[in-house]
């Protein structure tokens, strides 16, 4: 097996991945970066967030606002101390960006422009129209090769970390051109391999969303964190569950039942603000864990539009006019047009929830550190935790770029500290063990599963028991389906058996990923017996603090469900409140 | 509303595995899709219900992430942006033209990339600012200059299209020449100098033969036609400038 000496390596070339390996190259230049990822970087799934990234730069606003909006947003699961460090350094990170290149829109004068986002009590969202993280990825990319300590692995699908003596000291990975097994041998290591979106069926997630880098660090045994707060974003096409951006409504949009009203009102978040005259934190823009709630409501009274994909409401972006919506949401007019052949400048288009992110990942603490020394994690596959209980729309894209810096800055400081390699014939044994774990699959020949049947065995059960709202008796069930998913799995036969860009074995390793995450979420789910931002319990209504004011932690097991930890939020200046959207007060 | 339309569609599809075949060959399925459906779900029907081993790369099925570009009938298009309402019930898909066949579907597309980094696709800044002093200015207008350029997705199917890159592969190519373009057009930009050294060349602008297939595939508008248009032009200015104006500063 090829070894591939290097100091840093980093799992994912993302937004995240991109700015880690950026920030090393720059802190010292003679650091070698292997830069993994199982697609060419600008494939990253950074590329279809559309509406902006959070930062503080306008003199109406200020960083405590920043604060209080992100742990109020996050129904008090936040860290306080991971967001006060978010917040700090987001202005500077954005900027930084600016002096890359990105193509941020504009005010007249030629500053940085800014526009309104759900749950934000000031306008601080920065957008490249409606492809800022298109932007920003692209952006991050074309930087990268300005430095040639860079050393890029594109299509390398990471397999297995090496842990020796107590520390991640690299990782195995699969060129996938060739089906040659790669033992990197690394100082440290950073995963910044995403979000697992894809168990889900109804996801604006890419198909590369599958958990991998996550299971990666859940299978080396350090802890997955939150894992049961899953994100539903609330205006997704119904057909494909392509995101239609929180911007449609920052800039105005409406949201309607079948009946012409505006339904959000009946749920905590009215009275009703003008058309067209959106108002900051309530309506149309309050938080996006509120509004799939709301969705839900309408369901349950048969207030929905009646579609061919299913119940809907609708989103009104008619009164933005066509000049409006060309120049700030394009791309959103463009995927209305193209994939359900209706023009947001004529007509209302039908949306519903659909599952977006994933507020838990591997624990870090604010430094980006996993309990393991020598891995550091940032981006969607981390859970430091800035976002809590319910992300806020556009801090996720600022938080791969401070957490992907942060993430680096630590990695550098853990080679400073110097410590010794194992020995390389135990580092070759376990990279050994990878590499016939890989072959188990090629060799099985007898299996009876097959990979796009417990795929879909899988996605049906997060759908119908781990949605927006979830019951003590719908978690048992399927807790105990993921757990059989996770045993037949053990009984997959690969088709393809060339070494050639197998994506049949792709596709195998991405199912594995995902089942182990979606044990997390089940499992966490289950135990968790509150409601609190994203997780809501038909069965346990209220959030409960004096019990659960706490972050889950998931311990894999290899055949067993996971041990489920309880870890203290760290509190430092806001105490657990109520999360007001309505508009009475201001 | 009405039910959802259903197809019975013949996807024939080029295979091609180097461990085993000595020659690209085609394979047909029988499909059935829904009419709103893009090519790129009638693969993942192939793929998941009827054979696992096709290979071919797809992401975000929102023509975002430039992953799925191959030949449609013929066409190079996104997968995900080929709606099966625009063709009848026989659809034809290959690899990309003008790229060697990794897989089936997949292509090897280092040249791309290499060409893309050697322009140097990166600001250099006109001026050194601390990031204390805040952001470069730079109006809406100017902003608009160069923002058209910054859509390229990096699907290649410009590379699929152009008749010339097809011809002398080191033809630095349309995506690559428009993106040092548009950060020559940056208001903030300072390095077209070094960037001309790359495009100016043989290999760069002076080998595009304006034949503007280019533009006519490209999924996000950016005209790389346009583009390379604009660098021959200016290009010239300079020789002028140069040669016969050598006190006029460029």
């Amino acid at each position: 097996m090829e070894i591939i000496k290097t100091d840093v390596a980093i799992v994912g070339a993302g937004g995240a991945g991109l700015r880690a390996a950026i920030a090393l190259a720059e802190a010292d230049p003679k650091l070698r970066i292997a830069l993994i990822s199982k697609v060419y970087p600008m494939r990253s799934h950074t590329c279809a967030a559309e509406g902006g990234a959070a930062g503080v730069i306008k003199s109406d606003d200020s960083l405590d606002l920043h604060f209080n909006d992100t742990v109020g947003g996050g129904d008090w699961l936040s860290d306080q101390d991971a967001v006060e460090y978010f917040i700090n350094e987001a202005p500077k990170e954005l900027t930084q960006l600016e002096h890359w290149g990105c193509p941020w829109s504009r005010e007249p004068n030629g500053s940085v422009a800014v526009r309104p986002f759900g749950g934000m009590k000031i306008k601080r969202t920065w957008f490249a129209a409606d492809k800022s993280g298109f932007h920003i990825l692209h952006t991050l990319f074309q930087t990268s090769l300005k430095y040639p300590s860079i050393q890029r692995f594109d299509e390398y699908y990471a397999t297995d970390l090496l842990v020796e003596d107590g520390r991640c000291q690299g990782l195995t990975a699969l060129e996938i051109r060739n089906g040659e097994m790669k033992q990197f041998q690394a100082g440290a290591v950073i995963i910044a391999a995403g979000g697992g979106g894809k168990m889900f069926p109804f996801t604006t997630n890419g198909n590369i969303k599958t958990g991998d880098g996550m299971a990666l660090a859940y299978r080396a045994g350090t802890p997955l964190k939150d894992m049961e707060f899953v994100q539903y974003h609330p205006t997704g096409l119904p057909n494909n569950g392509i995101l239609l951006t929180e911007g449609c409504r920052g800039e105005g949009g409406i949201l309607l039942n079948k009946d012409g009203r505006r339904y959000l009102q009946d749920y905590g978040m009215g009275p009703e603000t003008p058309v067209g005259q959106p108002v900051l934190k309530t309506m149309e823009l309050g938080p996006r864990d509120r509004l799939s709630q709301a969705f839900w409501g309408e369901q349950q009274k048969g207030n929905t539009v009646k579609t061919p994909w299913g119940d809907c409401v609708l989103l009104d972006m008619r009164h933005l006019g066509e000049k409006k919506i060309d120049e700030r949401l394009p791309l959103v007019r463009d995927l209305c047009i193209s994939y359900l052949g209706k023009d947001p400048v004529k007509e209302p288009i039908p949306i519903r929830p659909v599952v977006h992110y994933m507020m838990g990942g591997i624990h870090t603490d604010v430094q980006a550190a996993t309990r393991l020394p020598g891995l550091f994690a940032a981006g969607e596959c981390a859970c430091v935790s800035i976002n809590g209980a319910n992300r806020l729309g556009s801090n996720s894209l600022t938080e791969l770029l401070v957490f992907g810096r942060r993430a680096a800055l630590s990695a550098m400081a853990h080679l400073q500290s110097n410590p010794t390699p194992s020995s390389d014939a135990a580092l070759a044994a376990k990279a050994k063990a990878s590499q016939n774990r890989i072959q188990a699959l090629f060799d099985k020949s007898d299996g009876t599963e097959s990979i796009a049947g417990l795929r879909q065995e899988m996605m049906d059960t997060m759908e119908a028991n781990v949605g927006i709202y979830r019951t003590g008796e719908g978690l048992a069930a399927a807790c105990e389906k993921i757990s059989e998913l996770r045993r037949r799995y053990a009984n997959i036969t690969l088709t393809d058996k060339s070494r050639v860009y197998n994506t049949d074995l792709m596709q195998a390793l991405e199912l594995g990923s995902m089942l182990d995450c979606a044990e997390a979420v089940t499992v966490g789910a289950r135990d968790r017996k509150e409601s609190r931002g994203a997780h809501q319990r038909l069965d346990f209504t209220a959030r409960d603090d004096e019990n659960l004011l706490k972050h889950s932690l998931a311990h894999y097991h290899p055949t067993e469900p996971p041990r489920i930890e309880y870890l203290d939020v760290v509190i430092t200046k806001s105490q657990p409140g109520i999360r007001d959207y309505s508009g009475a007060k201001k | 509303m009405s039910e959802l339309q259903k197809r019975q569609i013949q996807l024939e599809v080029l295979r091609y595995n180097p461990e085993t075949d000595t020659a690209p060959r085609y394979q047909t399925y029988s499909v059935p899709c829904l009419n709103e459906w893009v090519v790129l779900d009638a693969l993942n029907y192939v793929k998941d219900h009827i054979d696992p081993t096709l290979s071919y790369r797809w992401s975000c099925h929102m023509a975002v992430c430039g992953s799925c570009g191959m030949m449609v009938n013929g066409e190079p298009k996104l997968a995900c942006k080929a709606f099966i309402h625009e063709y009848g019930d026989q659809i034809k898909v290959e690899p990309m033209a003008n790229f060697p066949i990794e897989r089936d579907l997949v292509t090897t597309v280092e040249d791309f990339i290499t060409k893309l980094a050697s322009v140097k696709p990166y600001l250099i800044p006109k001026s050194d600012q601390p990031i204390s002093a805040g952001e470069f200015k730079q109006t809406p207008a100017e902003l608009k200059k160069f923002k058209q350029y910054t859509l390229c997705i990096n699907c290649m199917l410009c590379y699929a299209a152009c008749p010339q890159y097809g011809l002398v592969p080191e033809f630095l190519g349309p995506a690559a020449i428009s993106m040092a373009h548009r950060y020559n057009q940056d208001s903030r930009d300072g390095g077209r100098d070094q960037r001309q050294e790359v495009i100016a060349t043989d290999e760069g602008v002076w080998e595009c033969s304006f034949v503007g297939a280019c533009s006519e595939v490209c999924p996000k508008h950016v005209d790389p036609a346009g583009a390379l248009q604009q660098v021959k032009v200016a290009s010239t200015i300079d020789w002028y400038k140069e040669h016969l104006m050598p006190w006029v500063k460029k």
